[in-house]
Order: structure tokens, then C-alpha cells, then sequence
């Protein structure tokens, strides 16, 4: 009945779990319950829940990403913490099954679930407010995409307390993963948070590919689009090619696991290096699909507080073009150590060494449009700061990995962890918080406490250095990744001093609550509020309209005429529009997203735990809810033109309020 | 309204610009054909990898029968022809012979499953179940999925059947479904082309 | 307090002083060609590294906001010779990488063969990963080890690896190159120690539970000590044959070192052939041969107390 479920599967003999247990029902009990005394049910769901305005779901990606970031950050904290004990016969504290789920756990929710939802939330926000346009192509697809990953992220958790999660690194390498030697429900768990994931994270990709193609406003050619959005396209388009090489994978192993077939299984004909070829198909070009769009986000930063247009825009669009279609040829760097042969191993040794050069030229764009500007050290121009210098950094080790001679060594050493943290916590972290900080205004109305920004900074930077460069030191002396203990004296001063690094990026996470904290406490005061819609005299258009935006973010939409028209125009003098107003199309906001989620959660579920009636169910309710979907044609309304004049009064009379102040 | 409700309205906002866009809808399906063709590359790809991996049990040249898949193929590429009166049909807004066309093509593609699954039942009584070899795994898997993507595009035909009896009739949004489901049965028809090339006529050459 | 803050600069010397840098402190030509390359690329890529992040604080700092006393060009956005300039620096330098990544990659390909100028005879390790210790038999000695491995020093030595468990990586830092370990397959790779010592060897590819004690010592030790070493082995009594391989090829966490006297010939061949369908290719003439002996039983739980 209740397939491999039983009670055992929940480790109440693991004190930390318990725990945290006891941590999340408090906080989640009093959410909860903070909902219901205000009486905040029904806004909650008519108005976030089931909305499918893209700027909201951008705000529930975004809150999910930090929710996760504290669960990835809270699992890396305990693994310095093991290290910096577990030397000469100390067992630390974390025995190998509970250790090895956190390293599996630490890399998938901090790629899957912390930096793609990051990434996402700001696409989301942004993307649509840059091209003018009212909403996303397939505004219903992206509130299902939401529910995609928010399952996801809700299985991966759940694993904590009801069974165990894989104990195989984030990319459950068989025939480690295979059921002979993971027979437990860890490594379905992951299959089934990574596929319903992913199938968001591509109906994500179709969705922005299609708005970005389709829904520019009037006269925006490709080479007038925002370095933000030409930096989502590129993401989308990677997207799109490589999570469904994903999915085949992860399926396949499941094919394996499920139904006793040979993929990947030592006998019988399976391939372990077929599984390694085809997740890189998908991995490599997925770290580029998460950095490529903070790329954008420094792009839009570094032009907006140097006062100054972006160097060399079209180079800067080449370079990203040219990185999206290398990304797909470089995979084998992954496994130069798995005796391929030396042709090969150039070959995609040198495409990954080509990389560097349109990352590199990034680099000096942004240094040549600090030159001659006028910088204003804003918390996410020091993001942007920091961001070059450590990505500079990790550039070169990246480039040291390339290498296949020097790859042979420092393979899977914590070299490579060192290397992949900077480019990551360098460039992907700085980069969303940064541009976090950037939009705020424009999501909320308000902005975020500089002052706390700026010491969530320099926690995060010191904290990195402290505590990455000792893995560096760690790799050159031979250590391996994923180890629980150790017994070498050299390298224990290194875990201790790693160690403290962590405790200082920990000290940039209260940082960064105490911002929030501190900037919803001081919304209201005059030098926070963002009246005018236009709080750091930006380029593109999303500065054009207020903040937070109506609905349909557009009165009316937006002629261009180049690069950065609103910015001109702004300069010039001109008034935006002066076009008619007429009612606009909207979308209604529906359910749907939310049943199928559920459904997709119920059939992830007992599919982990092999109770198929339920799947069943789950699986005939995904169906009935898209057909009743379907079905449905009460989808859309219209904003009638007394609404938008009396939005737009509004708007101008707190311009005005704004001029007026100064 | 002047027109109806699609799955984005938005598309058809800024009217005032004497621009009307076309449905972003089959242009987004296409765009999922796009990935789902990467994701039929991905397991002809492993398919390639595994043809060779017999593990001692039989090859293709021992367990396909090139009349059975012949006739499947027939099956389906006719059900193609015929999805294509439907279509033409809805062009020229007749909806009965869309409906009678539908259904022609509805029986045909349940046909080709049927066929598939005696030919996959038949294999597996045998002892020559996906579990044998990696070869056979990766045969039922890149079959099976096809057969997969079938059948949902036959889920998919029924629901639009009946809701075309219904209010929806041919609207425009409803000509914009029929055109994805077009679109999407002729796409399986080229993976089949592709599988029948690749897997049957190369297994037993 | 304060005076402490005066010591921290010497705080990376201090703790590296007595410390081995593995992959700094080779103890072979392997090894060294690793470092060189690994360096080189370092300081070429340093040429690029410090100049930009240097400029980044120097433009930063120069051109911000409240130095009203710097040239302001609020329009300037392009410029061809700057354009020139970081396309092509960049691109000289990876040129002179990949020129590097060619020669060293072919030149020290794991599969190639090592010489010593007075063309030492190379010895023979077949070497088995398992759950989670090494086994490393001597094909032409007759004799294997487990969690051991001892090698005459200035002698090419030919590795052969396969798995009887999941994938894992070979790797002795201070000898060089790494290579996976699959079950079902063979890699190689050749190594050779030019000094005499102790040397750390590990799995560098995650293996399950007990695969942070999956270590083994490396001892290198002249070809006179090694050939009383293989007297020494070949005097005790262990034998490694297909009855016994199964007890010792056991799941064990930290496995003590352990000798055996006798090598059944074809242990290695029939181990790899296990996944292989009982198939096996023979390296020299390319026949495919059918392994009737070898360890066709998966390694049980029995003898897990040795």
C-alpha cells in the first residue's frame, strides 16, 4: 500500500535532523499563522499565488532562491564544520552516510534550486520591462514553471526528514547511482526534484525565447535590445538545447534503477562514460546558462553607475553569442582523466582555453566603461567590483584546468572546488545580488539599504577569499574532494582557516537579512521611496515606467529608435508618449499552476517511494488539469481606459511630488 | 471582442500600431518540437552508443520483423495524409469532415500503438525484455518513447474532438491547437522515419 | 594584539614551511611536466590577471563619481584600437596556451610509454580498484598487494587499471597524472619515480562510504630494496586466486595492507572480463579471448572480517 514507505523512514535517531525538523515546523507554523491572523488568505491566493504577472512570479522565484540559499549555505557551513574537526582519528560529527548527502544536497540545491531560480526570478522581472512588453509570451507557462521548480525544491527538502537523499555528488555518477550500489530512495529523490525541475526550467526556456523574439516593442531590432535581454536570450537558447539532454539522462538512470535496464550498469553492456558524456552535454553549458545572464546584470550595472553608455556593446553582444555556441564543445574537459586520447583531449582542451578570450574581452569592457565615467560606488557597482577581481581570478584557474596536463593532477582535487566556487559565488552570486539590489526599487518601490549592502559585501568577498584560497593550497597538496576525514597535518591549519572563511560569508548572509529587514522598516522614508520610477537615472526602458509597474507595465508601448532610447530621450528632454491610450489585453490569473504542481509533487512522491496507485493519481490529475485548462476560455480581460488615465495621474503626480523635493 | 481570447492576449495588445503579431503560440510549439527533437538526439545518441551491446543475447537481425515495423510505418505516415485532410478541412471551416478526419486519424495512430506494443509483449514473453542487454534497453527506451509521444498526441486528438463539438468550435484559438497538434504528429512522423532508418533497417542489415 | 596583526603576512609562509605541496614538489618526470605546465600557465595567465584587476580598482577609484577634476565623457563608448587590443591580447595569449596544451598533452599522454636513458626494464602493475581499497598485482613477480604499492625508483612503470566496484581515479599527486579506473575496462598509465620516499596514493573519483580511507602509501625505494621487498612477499603464504579473490575483494573500510605470495596469471583478465560478457581483449595481439576462470561470483559480505 504504502510501497518502501514505512516509519523507519523518518530519522528520528538523527539529532540534527530532529532539529532542524522541529526549526522549519516553528517557522513555518508561525508563517502560517501570521497569514491567518492578518486574514491574508485570500490576497495571498488570488493576488501571488495563482498570478501569472511575470514581476510576482520574479518575486516567488527570488524568495525561493533565498529560502534555498540559506539550505545550501546551512549544508556547506556543516561540511567546513566536519573538516575542520574530522583530522587524526577525530570521526567529526557528521558520520559518511549524513556527510555524503550533504555534499550531494549542498551542489544540487545551490545549482538547481538557489542560482537557476535566481536567475529565473530576475529573467522574470526584467526581460519583458526591457523590451517593452506587457507580459511573457505564455504568461500561464510561467506560472507552471514556477510550480515546476518550487516542487523540486520542496522534494529535495522533504528528503531531509522523510528518508535520505543521494549520497553521490550532485551529478549521481553511476554505477555509484545505479540500484546495486545505491539501493535506497536518496538517488530517486534527486532524479524526481531535478526532472520536474527541469521540465520548468525548459518551459521557462521556451517561454522567454519566444517573448524575446516575438514581443519586442516597435522598432527595437536585435542590436537595440539591453544587454540584460540579449544575455537572456542566449541563456534561453542554451537552455532549450541542453535540459532536454538532461532530462534523457536522468531518465535513462531512472530507466535503469526502475525497470532493471542497462544504461549505465557495470554489466550487461552498460556505458558509465556514456552518462558522464551526456550530463556534461547539459553541465557544462549549464554553468553558462546561470552566469551568462550576471553578465547582463553587470552589464546593465557598470553603465548605469559609470553614468556612461556600455563599451562596445556589440562586442560585448559577439562575446556572448560566441561563449553560448563554444559552451557546447568543451564537455570532455569534465573528463580528461578518462584516458581518451590526446587528440581529444586538445581538442577540448584549446575550445576551453577559447572561452577565456570572449570572457576576457567582457572583463575589459566593463573596465573600459568605468573609463572616463563618472562611478558611484553603489552596493551593486561593489558587487560589480568584486565580481571582476575574483572572476579574473577564477578565470585563470579556470584556464589552468583546461589544460589537460595540469588537469591530470588537479582533477576532482579541491582545486577544482576552489575554481568553481569563485566563478560561481564570484561571478553568478555577485552577479544576482547585484542585480537584486539594482531592480529592487523597480519590484517594490523602495530601495535597499546601501550601507547594509555594502557590509553584506565585504563579508562575502573577505569570506570567499578566506575561505577558498585554502582549498586552492588544499588541491596543490593533493587533496581530494568529497573526503569526510583526513589524517594529514598540512593540511588542517587550511580547514581551520577555510572554516572561518565560511563563518565570515555566514556574517554576508545576516548582513543581507538585516539589509532587507532594515530597507522594508525605512520604505517609507523620502530618500528609499523610488517616486519617480527612475531611482539610479538608468538607460532602458524598465526605468521608463514606475515602480512598482501597473499589471500591464505599459500604458502604452514604447517607440524605439536605438540603443538605450529612454536614456536619449531622457537627455533630450522628450516625453516618452504622448500616444493614445486604449484598453489592454491582460491575462487572468489561474490555478491551474498550482494544481498541476501539486499533482507533479504528489506523482514525484510516491514514485520515490514506489506507491503507484498514488502516482497514478498524480499523474491522471497533471492530465485532467491541463485538459481542463484547455478547456477554459473565461483566460483574459481587459483594463479599461479609465483604470490606466487614473494609473498614469498617479504616476505623474509623484513624479511631480519627486521634482518638487529636490 | 473582436478576437478571441488566445493563450496570450498579449501578443494582440498594441493593435493601435496597425501591427498584429501572429499567435506566439505555434511559434512557441515549434520551439518545443526544437528541444524535443534534442531530446529524441540525445537517445539516438545512446542508442548509437549501445546498438553493439548485446551481453550474449539476440541482435536486431534476430529479434525485429521487418513486416510488422513495415506496416506500422505505413500506419503512420498514411495517418499523417489524413491528419492533412482534417487540416485542410479546418482551413475551410468544415467541421464535420474535420471531426470524421480526426477520427480516421485518431484509429490509425491507435493502430500503430497496438502494433507496437504485441511487437514490444511478443519480445519480452520471449525473455528479450528491455533488462536483457543494453542493447535491448536502448531499444524499447528510443521506441517506447516514440510510442509515448504517440500516444499522448492521441490524448491530445480526443480532447480536441470533443471540445470542437463544443463552444469552442473552429475559433481561432481552436485553429491554433489544430495546428500544434499538426505540427506535432507530422514531427513524430520524421522521428519514425529516423528510428525505422536507424534502428530497424540498420539492425537488420 | 596588535603585535600579532604585524606576523600575518608571514602567517602562508609560515604554515607552508614543513608542509609537502604535492603537486609543487614532483618526484618524477611525469610529475614534473605537470608542475612546469601548470606553473607556466599560472604565470602567463598572471600577465593578464594582474594588470586587469589592478586597472579595476585604478579606474574605479580614478574615474568615481566625486572626482569632478577627471575628463567625463558621458557618450564615449567605442573605440577600434581598444577593441584590437583585448580581442587580441586575449587571443595571443590562449594561442601561446594551446601551442603549451598541444605539446604537453601528446608528449606526456598517459598512454605513452616512459623511457629512462639507460632503457630500465618497466615494471608491470595491474592495478584493481575495489569497495574501498586498491589491489595492485605484479603480473611478471606473480605477487600483489593490497592498499600498498612498492615500485623500484628510475624504472618506467605500466599501469593497467580496471574497477570491480564503481568508477574511481588512481592517483599518486607526487608521481603525476591521474586516470580513471572503470570496471569493465582497461586504462593505463605510465609513471616513474625518480626518487626514493613515502608518497601519499589515492581515489580521487568519489566512491561511497568508505572512500576517504581508500588510500594507499606509494613506497618508492631503489631496484636492490624493491627485489628484497619481493623476496620478502614472495616468502609469506597468501594466495590470490579465484577461490580466495572474492574474500579479499569484499566492501572494507581503511583495508589494512595485506601481501599474497601467489598470483593466479589471469586474475586481472578475468576481473575485467566480468563485465564484459566473460570477453577480454588481449592488449598484444587484439584476440578476443573467452575468460572461462575468474571471479564470476559478485564480491559478497562473507570474509569481511580478515
Amino acid at each position: 500500500m504504502l510501497g518502501k514507505l514505512s516509519l523507519s523512514a523518518i530519522p528520528l535517531d538523527v539529532p540534527i535532523l530532529v532539529g532542524t525538523f522541529i526549526g522549519v515546523a516553528v517557522i513555518g507554523l508561525a508563517v502560517l499563522g501570521a497569514v491567518t491572523y492578518y486574514g491574508k488568505w485570500g490576497y495571498l491566493w488570488r493576488d501571488w499565488l495563482t498570478t501569472v504577472d511575470h514581476k510576482r512570479l520574479a518575486v516567488m522565484y527570488i524568495i525561493l532562491a533565498i529560502v534555498m540559499l540559506f539550505r545550501g549555505f546551512a549544508d556547506a557551513i556543516m561540511m567546513r564544520t566536519q573538516l575542520a574537526l574530522a583530522y587524526k582519528g577525530n570521526p567529526g560529527y557528521l558520520p559518511p552516510h549524513h556527510y555524503d548527502q550533504i555534499f550531494s544536497a549542498h551542489g544540487t540545491i545551490m545549482i538547481f534550486f538557489m542560482a537557476m531560480a535566481f536567475m529565473t526570478g530576475l529573467m522574470n522581472l526584467v526581460v519583458p520591462l526591457q523590451i517593452g512588453a506587457r507580459d511573457v509570451a505564455f504568461p500561464f507557462l510561467n506560472s507552471l514553471s514556477f510550480y515546476m521548480t518550487l516542487v523540486g525544491a520542496l522534494l529535495i527538502n522533504i528528503s531531509l526528514f522523510i528518508g535520505e537523499f543521494a549520497q553521490c555528488g550532485w551529478l549521481v555518477y553511476p554505477p555509484l547511482s545505479e540500484m546495486q550500489f545505491s539501493p535506497g530512495v536518496g538517488v530517486d529523490y534527486y532524479i524526481w526534484a531535478v526532472q520536474i525541475s527541469g521540465v520548468g526550467t525548459l518551459l521557462t526556456g521556451v517561454n522567454f525565447f519566444t517573448t524575446i523574439v516575438k514581443m519586442r516593442a516597435p522598432g527595437m531590432g536585435w542590436m537595440q535590445m539591453p544587454v540584460f535581454t540579449w544575455t537572456a536570450f542566449c541563456t534561453t537558447v542554451l537552455i532549450m538545447v541542453s535540459f532536454p539532454v538532461l532530462t534523457v539522462t536522468l531518465a535513462l538512470l531512472s530507466l535503469d534503477r526502475y525497470l532493471g535496464m542497462h544504461f549505465f550498469t557495470n554489466d550487461a553492456g552498460g556505458n558509465v562514460m556514456l552518462y558522464l558524456s551526456m550530463i556534461w552535454t547539459w553541465g557544462h553549458p549549464e554553468v553558462y546558462i546561470l552566469v551568462i545572464p550576471a553578465f547582463g546584470v553587470f552589464s546593465e550595472v557598470t553603465a548605469t553607475f559609470s553614468q556612461k553608455p556600455l563599451f562596445g556593446y556589440k562586442t560585448m553582444v559577439y562575446a556572448t553569442c560566441s561563449i553560448m555556441v563554444l559552451s557546447f564543445v568543451v564537455w570532455v574537459h569534465h573528463f580528461f582523466t578518462m584516458g581518451a586520447g590526446a587528440n581529444v583531449n586538445t581538442f577540448f582542451g584549446i575550445m576551453t582555453m577559447i572561452i577565456a578570450v570572449p570572457t576576457g574581452v567582457k572583463i575589459f569592457n566593463w573596465l573600459f566603461t568605468m573609463y572616463k565615467g563618472r562611478v558611484e560606488f553603489t552596493a551593486p557597482m561593489h558587487w560589480t567590483l568584486g565580481f571582476m577581481i575574483t572572476f579574473s581570478i577564477g578565470g585563470m584557474t579556470g584556464v589552468m584546468l583546461a589544460m589537460p596536463a595540469a588537469d591530470w593532477i588537479l582533477h576532482n582535487s579541491l582545486f577544482l572546488i576552489a575554481h568553481f566556487h569563485n566563478v560561481i559565488i564570484g561571478g553568478v552570486y555577485f552577479g544576482y545580488i547585484a542585480g537584486m539590489g539594482f531592480w529592487f526599487p523597480k519590484a517594490f518601490g523602495f530601495k535597499l539599504n546601501e550601507a547594509w549592502g555594502k557590509r553584506a559585501f565585504w563579508c562575502w568577498f573577505v569570506g570567499f577569499y578566506l575561505a577558498f584560497i585554502p582549498l586552492y593550497v588544499l588541491g596543490l597538496e593533493g587533496m581530494t574532494r568529497r573526503m569526510n576525514h583526513y589524517d594529514n597535518p598540512d593540511w588542517y591549519p587550511w580547514m581551520l582557516v577555510a572554516e572561518v572563511g565560511a563563518i565570515v560569508i555566514a556574517l554576508g548572509i545576516v548582513c543581507q537579512l538585516t539589509q532587507l529587514y532594515v530597507s522594508i522598516r525605512d520604505r517609507n522614508l523620502p530618500e528609499n521611496l523610488d517616486l519617480t520610477g527612475d531611482p539610479w537615472n538608468g538607460r532602458t526602458l524598465e526605468w521608463s515606467i514606475s515602480s512598482p509597474p501597473p499589471a500591464y507595465n505599459f500604458a502604452v508601448i514604447p517607440d524605439i529608435h536605438g540603443l538605450d532610447t529612454f536614456h536619449t530621450e531622457k537627455q533630450l528632454g522628450l516625453k516618452a508618449h504622448g500616444k493614445p491610450l486604449a484598453p489592454i489585453h491582460m491575462p487572468k490569473n489561474t490555478s491551474a499552476g498550482v494544481f498541476i504542481g501539486l499533482f507533479s509533487f504528489i506523482l514525484g512522491f510516491a514514485s520515490i517511494w514506489y506507491i503507484w496507485w498514488l502516482a497514478a493519481i498524480g499523474l491522471i490529475g497533471i492530465v485532467a488539469t491541463m485538459i481542463l485548462r484547455s478547456a477554459n476560455r473565461d483566460v483574459d480581460y481587459y483594463v479599461p481606459v479609465s483604470e490606466i488615465e487614473h494609473n498614469e495621474e498617479v504616476y505623474s503626480r509623484r513624479i511631480a511630488a519627486a521634482q518638487a523635493a529636490e | 471582442m473582436a478576437h478571441e481570447a488566445t493563450m496570450s492576449p498579449l501578443a494582440h495588445a498594441d493593435d493601435h500600431h496597425g501591427e498584429h503579431h501572429e499567435s506566439p503560440n505555434v511559434f512557441g510549439f515549434w520551439l518545443y518540437l526544437m528541444t524535443d527533437c534534442v531530446l529524441f538526439g540525445s537517445i539516438f545518441a545512446a542508442f548509437a552508443v549501445l546498438r553493439n551491446q548485446f551481453a550474449g543475447g539476440p541482435s536486431g537481425k534476430e529479434l525485429f520483423d521487418l513486416t510488422n515495423v513495415g506496416i506500422e510505418t505505413a500506419i503512420l505516415l498514411f495517418s499523417s495524409i489524413t491528419y492533412g485532410f482534417a487540416s485542410l478541412n479546418a482551413l475551410a471551416k468544415n467541421k464535420k469532415m474535420v471531426l470524421l478526419w480526426l477520427a480516421v486519424t485518431f484509429v490509425l495512430g491507435v493502430s500503430f500503438v497496438g502494433l507496437e506494443l504485441n511487437e514490444f509483449s511478443s519480445m519480452i514473453a520471449e525473455g528479450n525484455g528491455p533488462d536483457r542487454s543494453a542493447f535491448l534497453s536502448a531499444f524499447f527506451t528510443l521506441v517506447g518513447t516514440h510510442g509515448l509521444h504517440v500516444t499522448c498526441g492521441l490524448i491530445w486528438m480526443v480532447v480536441l474532438m470533443v471540445q470542437m463539438m463544443g463552444p469552442q468550435d473552429l475559433s481561432e484559438r481552436m485553429m491554433n491547437k489544430l495546428a500544434c497538434l499538426s505540427l506535432f504528429w507530422h514531427f513524430l512522423d520524421i522521428v519514425w522515419i529516423c528510428v525505422f532508418s536507424f534502428v530497424y533497417l540498420a539492425g537488420v542489415m | 594584539m596588535k603585535k600579532l596583526w604585524r606576523y600575518l603576512p608571514a602567517l602562508p609562509a609560515l604554515m607552508l614551511s614543513g608542509c609537502t605541496v604535492d603537486l609543487l614538489q614532483p618526484r618524477g618526470p611525469v610529475a614534473e611536466m605537470n608542475r612546469d605546465v601548470m606553473v607556466a600557465e599560472f604565470v602567463i595567465m598572471m600577465l593578464v590577471v594582474v594588470p586587469t584587476c589592478a586597472a579595476t580598482l585604478y579606474f574605479a577609484w580614478k574615474y568615481r563619481a566625486s572626482n569632478k577634476e577627471v575628463e567625463y565623457l558621458p557618450t564615449w563608448d567605442h573605440s577600434t584600437a581598444i577593441e584590437y587590443v583585448i580581442w587580441g591580447v586575449p587571443a595571443i595569449l590562449i594561442a601561446l596556451l594551446g601551442a603549451i596544451s598541444w605539446w604537453s598533452t601528446h608528449a606526456y599522454d598517459p598512454y605513452r610509454p616512459l623511457q629512462t636513458a639507460d632503457n630500465v626494464k618497466p615494471l608491470n602493475v595491474q592495478v584493481v580498484s575495489l569497495d574501498w581499497k586498491w589491489m595492485f598485482i605484479y603480473p611478471d613477480l606473480g605477487i600483489a598487494t593490497i592498499n600498498q604499492l612498492d615500485v623500484p625508483t628510475n624504472t618506467p612503470l605500466n599501469f593497467q587499471i580496471t574497477s570491480d566496484s564503481v568508477m574511481t581515479s588512481f592517483f599518486i599527486p607526487r608521481l603525476g597524472s591521474m586516470i580513471y579506473a572503470m570496471p569493465g575496462e582497461q586504462t593505463q598509465l605510465h609513471l616513474l619515480a625518480s626518487e626514493s620516499g613515502d608518497y601519499l596514493g589515492e581515489a580521487s573519483q568519489f566512491s561511497g562510504r568508505g572512500f576517504s580511507d581508500m588510500k594507499f602509501r606509494t613506497l618508492a625505494m631503489d631496484p636492490a630494496q624493491f627485489n628484497d621487498w619481493v623476496e620478502k612477499v614472495k616468502s609469506g603464504s597468501e594466495n590470490l586466486d579465484d577461490t580466495t579473490y572474492p574474500k579479499y575483494a569484499a566492501p572494507q573500510e581503511a583495508a589494512p595492507v595485506q601481501y599474497f605470495a601467489h598470483v593466479q596469471p589471469d586474475l586481472f583478465d578475468g576481473i575485467v572480463a566480468k563485465y564484459n560478457n566473460g570477453m577480454m581483449v588481449d592488449k598484444k595481439t587484439g584476440k578476443v579471448m573467452h575468460m572461462q576462470s575468474a571471479s564470476n561470483a559478485a564480491p559478497s559480505d562473507t570474509g569481511m572480517k580478515e
